[in-house]
């Protein structure tokens, strides 16, 4: 009996060192067991005193042969990893795979970004109508029917006194009728003019800054811009005042930003200046202040404006305002973020 | 305005370059938008001498020149010219090897449009030619600058002239005009001498004001009475009689200023109009005194229908709203801006009356733009011209007559004035001004700078008291003595502060505004572009999506001066924009491309009688491709749906821009909130288009109110929620939405009904179709335990009966 287990033995654990796979192991291992079963069986024809030993070899040999078994296991399970890695390797060069969201147009871009810094300064939003009366496009901010500034500006007329505003302005005395002050808000939106050129859109988008309170100066102006410069270019970003005339503000000022391309050194972007011409602004004009029923000796305020697109020019590099307005999928699927 | 250099320094004692000066004048409020050399195309030209001649071998025209340059360039230098006014003794340009001067030949011009043309040494028929000698034309002259430049051949200079001299300093080349950008509440600096004030106030220098005085003779000549009936577009008539005209020419003095400002010399009369147009700012006319009938001027509204043939021989039929000069019978000039053909200067004219008045701004505008007329006077006065220059424009002009000699000032005048011209006083606190500026101006610097700029300041503790000088009509509050104050005293002294004494507010977007911005990330996130278009656009865009005549979207706002028909209407609806961006998109190669954009269209309320129109601000969707289908747009507004928890419902739309049997109304409620589907495909062909386009639109200004973009979090079920697919063969004719409606409301543990195939064919029945859904069915909140196999069959079963007694619908 000792010889025929020893002759199992090794013609399994032969068979076994052949095995590559899972499932050959398993095969043999049934095969395995289909023979100890056949040897347990013989034990019934076994001698009674010489029981004990049998069973004690053929434990052993049971034991011995799935500890080796288990042995084996581990090597090819090793085996088929490797095989599985070689079979799954692929060509990691291949493009990825992505999913395509879209993207906000650079002038809300623009828009929330200006937003974000100005509400962070106290500003509220607020958005006028488009169609306004002559009364707060123009009169109100002091530009009576006969000014030379309403030249400056061509307009789109709709009607008796009725009119395409021409800038975010308008919003300024809609707030002030119905707010008193202290008073920070933020105008965004369209504005339109009658102009159509190579650098001119008949349509395009302002934002309009206010602040009425008392004891404002000047020097707060300053101050703003250059908070709002440094948040919306680099922190290095320098202002400049220099004057200039807006019939709703006295003084008046034209605020140049150092060129961020060249740090104001003088570029092409620059004009070779080392300043950009980025808003216009200006402490409010007292009568712009009566207008709304506001004392203009009790409140003082400044007031800035700015293009949209002018910003999102200056810092997207974009060199054509027409581009913002044809809606090309290429150009706007730059602006993804 | 253009300024040159040297006039200005006529006013003031200039120790400055150009761009020294246009630095000052840009930190003082005037922008130098340009600094231009006259003499730009014209380097190394000098003064020549020719100090002999002899004939060329070659030629029977050219003479070889032998030319003294001085010791700088040569005491000999021989040149070859064609020219045949070329004389021993001449004095003449000469340009040297490597110099340049003006092209002047058209058909050079062409090949060289910047102008300029290089002088090099060279050979003429085998003779040595080491420069070129010059013609007026060929420095870019003519005889206003220098008397002789338009003679053809040679120019000869004056004999004084000293030989190799810089020849731009002798014909006036070595000058700079500056172009400087006036605001428009400075219309005193549209004049040289407006100019000249401001130069004289920023480099702290006195002003030598041109020569205003004259002698008044006595005259027997009759008086020429001014009635002036309309003093609200005429403030201020200022006339003079002027008698015993010499024709004669202008002195050079003043054809070379007038030249510098490219206006070309015509008689000594007119070209004193013109001079004091451009030194003062006042534009004057000048009559022919005897053509004026019954020897009277009337100012007045003219007649409708009254006529006027104008200086350059041009009619005009005007009307009520234009303001004319008339005498006693008829028009002699349209106000401000040009004068009668009927009464012109001429070389017979003896006698002249000069007018030099203030008219309405606004009426001189409309009248040139409902003329179509304008001239540099209506330009001038569209900016404004003020009283006080009506009075000095009319005395310099009065003193220049005198001065060149070319007629008698006589005593006859006439002032017809509506204006106040008493000197406006106004007092200011120094405290306030500070307090607008943020910083402290020490007072004298106050005194000083408004001192120069003519206020007459006094200082008495905090009260500043300042005369406004008589030009300065934009004068009125302390702020502008402010402003007049920093720009001088220098906006770099402005040092920032952050609203140190302002309240505290909170800032930020509304609800409203949020939720607009979070609708187009939304959209953002399901792959859209967003898109901005005008706000308006042509009638044809309505033709293009064949809206009735009758269409609620035809009764749109005109703008009453569009800039051209394909911007002339505000938007009634924003898709035909939106399909216009997919096919330009389409057309230039970008197949597949999905945008919306969010903005207002305008509905007309009374609005040619001023009432705003309504805008209502409206979201549009636009999704065009070969991939693309009716599903891809609907998905976007199911999934807007979800975000904003809107129950839309949807049913079969009707839009002549619409394909019948692919487009749906979005319902909220009753209420339909837009539209969906795909653009006619007869549009599409119309337009040659090989993409499907899917357009929707949605009216926010309805649903704003109910978007409700809240998250709000729902405990997760103790046990999971189960799937079952249930195939059902169904009547053709029967849709997915009556289909969803019965398995949705037939268990109320169902939460989802979603289809994922339709098929028709092999064993399904002719007339009918398979269509297999997914059900997912939730346990309760407070459930014990999953579903059993069992309990799910029950409600399959029950499921499966409604069906079929509701929609006859069967198992497959």
């Amino acid at each position: 009996m000792q010889e025929k287990i020893n002759a199992l033995r090794k013609d399994i654990l032969a068979a076994m060192e052949q095995t590559e796979t899972g499932r050959a192991l398993y095969e043999l291992k049934l095969k395995f067991q289909a023979e100890l079963k056949t040897i347990m069986a013989g034990m019934k024809d076994i001698p009674k005193e010489e029981k004990p030993v049998f069973g004690k070899m053929v434990n052993e040999f049971k034991q011995s042969m799935e500890a080796a078994f288990e042995a084996r296991a581990v090597i090819v399970r090793e085996k088929e990893m490797q095989q599985k890695y070689a079979a799954e390797r692929i060509d990691i060069s291949m493009p990825g795979r992505k999913y395509k969201a879209g993207a906000l147009h650079p002038i809300t871009l623009v828009k929330n970004e200006l937003i974000d810094i100005f509400a962070g300064m106290g500003f509220k939003v607020f958005e006028g109508p488009e169609a306004e009366t002559d009364y707060y496009n123009f009169t109100a901010l002091n530009t009576p029917k006969d000014h030379p500034a309403r030249d400056m500006q061509d307009t789109f007329y709709l009607g008796e006194n009725l009119l395409l505003r021409t800038q975010t302005s308008a919003g300024q005395i809609r707030v002030m009728e119905n707010e008193k002050p202290p008073i920070k808000i933020l105008s965004p939106g369209r504005v339109f003019r009658s102009d159509d050129d190579a650098t001119h859109s008949p349509m395009f988008h302002q934002m309009e800054g206010l602040v009425v309170d008392k004891g404002i100066t000047l020097c707060d102006l300053q101050g703003m811009l250059g908070e709002f410069a440094r948040k919306m270019f680099t922190s290095s970003t320098k202002v400049r005042l220099r004057p200039s005339y807006f019939p709703f503000t006295e003084p008046s000022v034209e605020v140049d930003l150092s060129c961020s391309e060249c740090g104001g050194k003088g570029c092409r972007l620059c004009k070779g200046t080392g300043w950009i011409e980025v808003l216009g602004a200006g402490m409010v004009n007292r009568h712009v202040l009566e207008n709304c029923g506001v004392d203009p000796d009790e409140y003082t305020g400044f007031a800035f404006g700015m293009g949209i697109e002018r910003i999102a020019m200056l810092k997207y590099g974009i060199n054509n305002i027409k581009v913002l307005f044809e809606n090309d999928t290429r150009f706007l699927e730059q602006f993804e973020d | 305005m253009k300024v040159p250099f040297s006039w200005l320094k006529d006013y003031v004692d200039i120790d400055i370059t150009a761009q020294e000066l246009a630095e000052k004048l840009f930190s003082c409020g005037f922008e130098v938008e340009e600094l231009s050399y006259l003499g730009e195309k014209v380097n190394c030209v000098v003064v020549g001498e020719i100090k002999a001649l002899t004939p060329h071998p070659d030629s029977d025209h050219m003479q070889i020149c032998v030319v003294d340059c001085g010791e700088e360039y040569g005491r000999e230098i021989q040149i070859v010219t064609g020219a045949s006014n070329v004389y021993v003794g001449m004095k003449t340009p000469c340009a040297l090897d490597n110099s340049t001067v003006v092209e002047s030949d058209p058909k050079a011009l062409e090949k060289n449009p910047d102008g300029v043309k290089k002088i090099k040494k060279g050979k003429l028929r085998g003779v040595e030619s080491y420069g070129m000698l010059c013609s007026g034309e060929e420095l870019g002259i003519n005889d206003d600058f220098y008397l002789g430049a338009e003679v053809y051949g040679l120019l000869d200079l004056q004999k004084d002239a000293p030989v190799g001299e810089d020849i731009k300093k002798i014909v006036g080349l070595d000058d700079w005009i500056f172009d400087i950008s006036i605001t428009a509440n400075r219309p005193d600096c549209q004049s040289v001498l407006g100019i000249a004030r401001e130069v004289a106030a920023v480099l702290k220098k006195p002003l030598k004001h041109p020569a205003v005085d004259f002698t008044a003779h006595k005259t027997t000549a009759a008086p020429v009475k001014v009635e002036v009936l309309a003093p609200d577009l005429c403030p201020r008539y200022v006339g003079h009689y002027v008698e015993n005209i010499t024709g004669g020419e202008t002195p050079a003095w003043m054809r070379k200023r007038l030249a510098l400002s490219g206006i070309r010399s015509i008689s000594p009369i007119v070209d004193i109009t013109n001079f004091v147009l451009l030194e003062m700012g006042q534009p004057m006319h000048a009559f022919d005194a005897d053509d004026l009938g019954d020897r009277k001027i009337v100012v007045r509204r003219a007649e409708k229908g009254e006529k006027i043939v104008t200086l350059d021989e041009k009619e005009f039929t005007l009307g009520n709203e234009n303001l004319v000069i008339c005498d006693g019978n008829k028009p002699v000039a349209l106000a401000g801006i040009m004068g009668g053909l009927n009464s012109e200067i001429k070389a017979t004219t003896k006698n002249v009356f000069f007018e030099s008045a203030k008219f309405a701004r606004d009426s001189v505008r409309k009248t040139s733009r409902a003329l179509g007329q304008s001239s540099d006077s209506s330009a001038r006065f569209e900016k404004g011209v003020d009283a006080y220059t009506n009075a000095l424009g009319m005395a310099r002009a009065l003193h220049l007559i005198e001065e060149l000699g070319c007629g008698t000032v006589t005593e006859l005048c006439e002032d017809v004035c509506a204006v106040d011209l008493t000197e406006r006083k106004m007092t200011a606190s120094i405290a306030k001004i500070n307090a607008l500026l943020g910083i402290k101006v020490p007072d004298e610097e106050i005194y000083g700078i408004l001192e120069r700029l003519n206020f007459r300041p006094v200082i008495d503790g905090d009260t500043l008291t300042v005369t406004v000088p008589g030009y300065r009509d934009d004068i009125d509050n302390y702020p502008d003595l402010a402003e007049e104050v920093i720009r001088m005293y220098g906006y770099d002294h402005i040092t920032p502060t952050f609203l140190e004494a302002a309240s505290v507010t909170g800032g930020g977007l509304t609800d409203e505004q949020k939720k607009e911005l979070h609708l187009k990330n939304a959209l953002r996130t399901q792959g859209y572009l967003e898109a901005y278009n005008y706000s308006f656009y042509s009638p044809k865009d309505l033709d293009l999506m064949r809206l009735p005549k009758d269409a609620a979207e035809r009764n749109a706002v005109r703008i009453l001066n569009p800039i051209s028909e394909d911007l002339s209407i505000l938007r009634t609806i924003l898709a035909p924009s939106m399909l216009m961006n997919a096919v330009r998109n389409i057309r230039r190669g970008n197949d597949e491309g999905r945008e919306f954009e969010v903005a207002n269209i305008y509905l007309p309320r009374n609005t040619l009688a001023g009432e705003q129109p309504e805008e209502r601000k409206r979201l549009v969707l636009g999704v065009w491709g070969a991939k693309c289908d009716f599903f891809d747009i609907k998905g976007t507004v199911e999934a807007l749906a979800e975000i904003f928890h809107l129950s839309f419902a949807y049913e079969r739309a009707e839009k002549t821009y619409l394909h019948p049997g692919v487009s749906a109304n979005i319902l909220l409620g009753k209420t339909a909130v837009g539209v969906m589907g795909e653009l006619d495909p007869a549009i599409a062909l119309s337009l040659g288009l090989d993409k499907k386009v899917y357009l929707a639109e949605l009216d926010l200004e309805t649903i704003k109110g109910v978007m409700d973009d809240a998250i709000r979090y729902q405990n997760l079920p103790k046990f999971p929620a189960v799937k079952r697919d249930l195939a059902l063969i169904v009547d053709e004719k029967l849709t997915c939405g009556e289909i969803e409606e019965v398995l949705m409301h037939s268990c109320k543990y169902v939460t989802k009904a979603e289809l994922f195939d339709v098929y028709r064919g092999g064993q399904v029945p002719e007339g009918k179709k398979s269509m297999a859904f997914t059900l997912t069915f939730t346990p309760d909140q407070q459930a014990e335990k999953a579903f059993t196999p069992e309990t799910l069959d029950g409600f399959v079963k029950k499921i499966l009966g409604n069906l079929k007694f509701k929609l006859g619908a069967e198992l497959r």
